[in-house]
């Protein structure tokens, strides 16, 4: 009797099984690959975006295109000055360009009519830029279009 | 021999947890999960080059022009409005709906007519009626873009109104159809105007 319970006493914990753990695991990392989305270019200019309280979320990611203006970006600025830059994939570009980008981002898309343009533009952008690109997405029929914005609160 | 069969061990799945937890830690870093939101806009057709010169003539009553200078300066402009001076972005939204509703069928506001629309049958309608946004080249974009905002947020509070009044709920919960019918009673007419040439270019 008295050994029994001595035995007992000095017995070890039953540790927990954890051998489903790493499935546990993977299941939550499946979960963020898929919602992650990496930023595949890098910003060369920056922005701040107009605030608003009307927006609409963007649905489809991969119907969007992007289109970033604003000046460069504080690296490089001393060689680009600080003037108005329109950004298209990973370099600056020209008004006319945004034709061939546009073309080229619906070339990968499923459904080309539901591509949309998102316009990321800095606040302080003079108006004659986002006319001129709006101009080209009408010749280059990418009618939709969204302006990006914060939520205003 | 038999003895040694029997105590092969199995992989040492130990370190597992720890590798797909190395993983998970790299993707909730990288991880954005911020949405991505803006306003949804709709660019007119591009002009057909065969009909060059294709205007579309309409009544002075039917447009309200909003202008915006090169310092965001807003003025605001319909038929009633005699010397147009500044106006303030607050006022906009509320001179939108009035001019679009155009309750009273006053006559200086959008001509109003009879409209039959599926689902709400005959509607007298102000779908003539026209919102002319200009800009300079040197305006803001947050100037143009405030009032891209309100002009959205005004055609959304007319649609609720009506959709409210009809279908006893907002806008946005109706069902497809429901919304085509709305839309026809409040259709969003903006109209930006092909920017004005300053010389030079092309």
């Amino acid at each position: 009797m008295a050994a029994g319970f001595k035995r007992k006493e000095g017995r070890e914990m039953v540790e927990m099984n954890t051998s489903s753990l790493p499935d546990l695991i993977f299941t939550i990392l499946f979960f963020f690959m898929m919602v992650t989305t990496m930023r595949e270019v890098t910003l060369k200019v920056k922005f701040v975006v107009p605030q608003g309280t009307e927006l609409e979320k963007l649905e489809k990611k991969s119907a969007v295109s992007f289109i970033y203006v604003g000046p460069p970006t504080d690296q490089l600025r001393a060689q680009m000055g600080s003037g108005t830059r329109i950004q298209l994939n990973d370099r600056y570009a020209e008004p006319r360009e945004v034709m061939d980008f546009v073309a080229a981002e619906r070339q990968g898309m499923r459904n080309q009519t539901d591509q949309i343009i998102s316009i990321k533009a800095d606040r302080g952008t003079q108006m004659g830029y986002i006319t001129d690109i709006k101009e080209v997405l009408r010749k280059s029929y990418a009618l939709k279009i969204n302006y990006s914005a914060s939520r205003r609160n | 021999m038999a003895k040694k069969k029997k105590k092969m061990p199995g992989l040492n799945t130990s370190s597992t947890a720890d590798i797909s937890f190395m993983l998970l830690i790299f993707f909730l870093v990288t991880t954005s999960m911020d949405t991505d939101m803006g306003l949804a806009r709709h660019l007119p057709q591009p002009p057909d080059p065969d009909q060059e010169d294709a205007q579309v003539d309409i009544k002075a009553r039917n447009i309200l022009y909003i202008r915006l200078n090169y310092q965001g300066q807003l003025s605001i402009k319909d038929e009633t409005t005699q010397d147009a001076g500044w106006s303030e972005f607050s006022e906009l939204r509320q001179r939108v709906k009035d001019f679009v509703r155009n309750e009273q069928n006053y006559s200086k506001w959008p001509e109003k007519h009879v409209k039959i629309i599926d689902l709400l049958g005959r509607c007298y309608v102000t779908d003539k009626h026209v919102i002319s946004v200009q800009t300079d080249r040197g305006t803001p974009y947050d100037a143009y873009f405030q009032v891209q905002n309100e002009l959205v947020a005004a055609y959304t509070e007319l649609r609720n109104e009506i959709s409210k009044e009809k279908f006893g709920r907002e806008y946005q919960y109706l069902e497809d159809e429901q919304k085509d019918a709305i839309r026809q009673y409040y259709p969003q007419n903006i109209s930006e105007a092909e920017p004005k040439k300053y010389g030079g270019a092309e």
